[in-house]
């Protein structure tokens, strides 16, 4: 099979193209590889780790064209191969079981375990927030501090939106340690974000 | 050290009252309340806490936004973004699949 048919007719230039194509295939490799450096970026710090693993991406890509069914759209299954292949490279490194500390970010209570928070005016949502052109470059910065094991977690579970024990299940850890890491990295995420929530809030 | 602020005290005594959680309990249940985890009498604890508490109201909105701010900023559609693609990368990519 050279090309992707699936029930709804996708269109034939949103599938993998044949290897003997040598134009479509270079088309094809510039019109992906930006958005999944991108996404590979937010698993691994390291850039040029980040490039190994759409390298490795693009090879499965080729290789299972066959497999694509159709059943969600070309990006998405592109994307769950691009998380495959970065997971694969930080658990090669060992970097998923590095317990490094977020303590900083975390909440803050008082002795009589009150939470310490500084009032809000008002808290835009975030299509507010994302209506700020620096937001983006905020949220990426601030992925890009937490440590790995928080850093994937959150990833998994808030961004590709798998469930807490299929996160779990692909980090062999436990649906305790998922839930414990996924709070601490969600805190830490909103501590990182507030100064431009506070700021969305004052327009 | 600077003096807690009276309402602050004011709070901690409440909490510590029956069918009352502390603000760090609820931080604990926070997790499992957004999974629909909690128990029947936990729910119930957490929501009231939620109700009476300012900061943990703040907080957790605060928290839930973050949150869905990350998921927006990666959605599918996000990441399309125009980027300047790295030719060295997408001459490599070629190479193996040539190599094939």
């Amino acid at each position: 099979m050279d090309e992707e048919h699936s029930e709804n007719s996708a269109p034939k230039q949103s599938g993998v193209p044949d290897v003997s194509d040598q134009i479509k295939t270079i088309a094809f490799v510039r019109q992906h590889t930006g958005w999944m450096l991108r996404l590979a970026r937010c698993y691994m710090a390291d850039a040029a780790l980040a490039e190994d693993a759409v390298q490795s991406a693009f090879s499965k890509i080729f290789d299972r064209s066959d497999q694509f069914e159709g059943k969600s759209s070309i990006q998405s299954w592109m994307r769950r191969i691009v998380v495959n292949e970065s997971l694969m490279l930080l658990r090669k490194r060992q970097s998923l079981k590095k317990e490094d500390s977020i303590d900083l970010w975390m909440p803050e209570f008082d002795d009589n375990k009150c939470r310490i928070e500084e009032p809000w005016s008002a808290i835009p949502n975030a299509e507010q927030l994302l209506m700020m052109s620096e937001t983006r470059d905020i949220v990426m910065n601030a992925i890009d501090r937490l440590p790995d094991v928080y850093r994937i977690v959150l990833l998994l579970r808030d961004i590709e939106e798998h469930t807490t024990a299929e996160v779990a299940v692909r980090l062999e850890i436990s649906v305790t340690n998922v839930k414990t890491r996924l709070h601490r990295a969600r805190a830490a995420l909103k501590t990182l974000l507030e100064p431009q929530m506070r700021k969305g809030g004052l327009r | 050290m600077a003096k807690t602020p009276w309402k602050r005290r004011i709070k901690g005594m409440m909490f510590k009252m029956p069918l009352m959680i502390t603000c760090e309990v609820f931080e604990d249940f926070i997790i499992e309340y957004l999974e629909s985890e909690l128990t029947d009498r936990q729910q119930r604890l957490f929501e009231f806490h939620l109700n009476i508490c300012r900061e943990c109201r703040e907080y957790l909105a605060a928290y839930k936004i973050g949150m869905e701010t990350a998921k927006q900023s990666l959605s599918n559609e996000a990441i399309q973004l125009p980027v300047e693609v790295p030719e060295d990368l997408v001459a490599a990519v070629i190479a193996s699949r040539n190599d094939r």
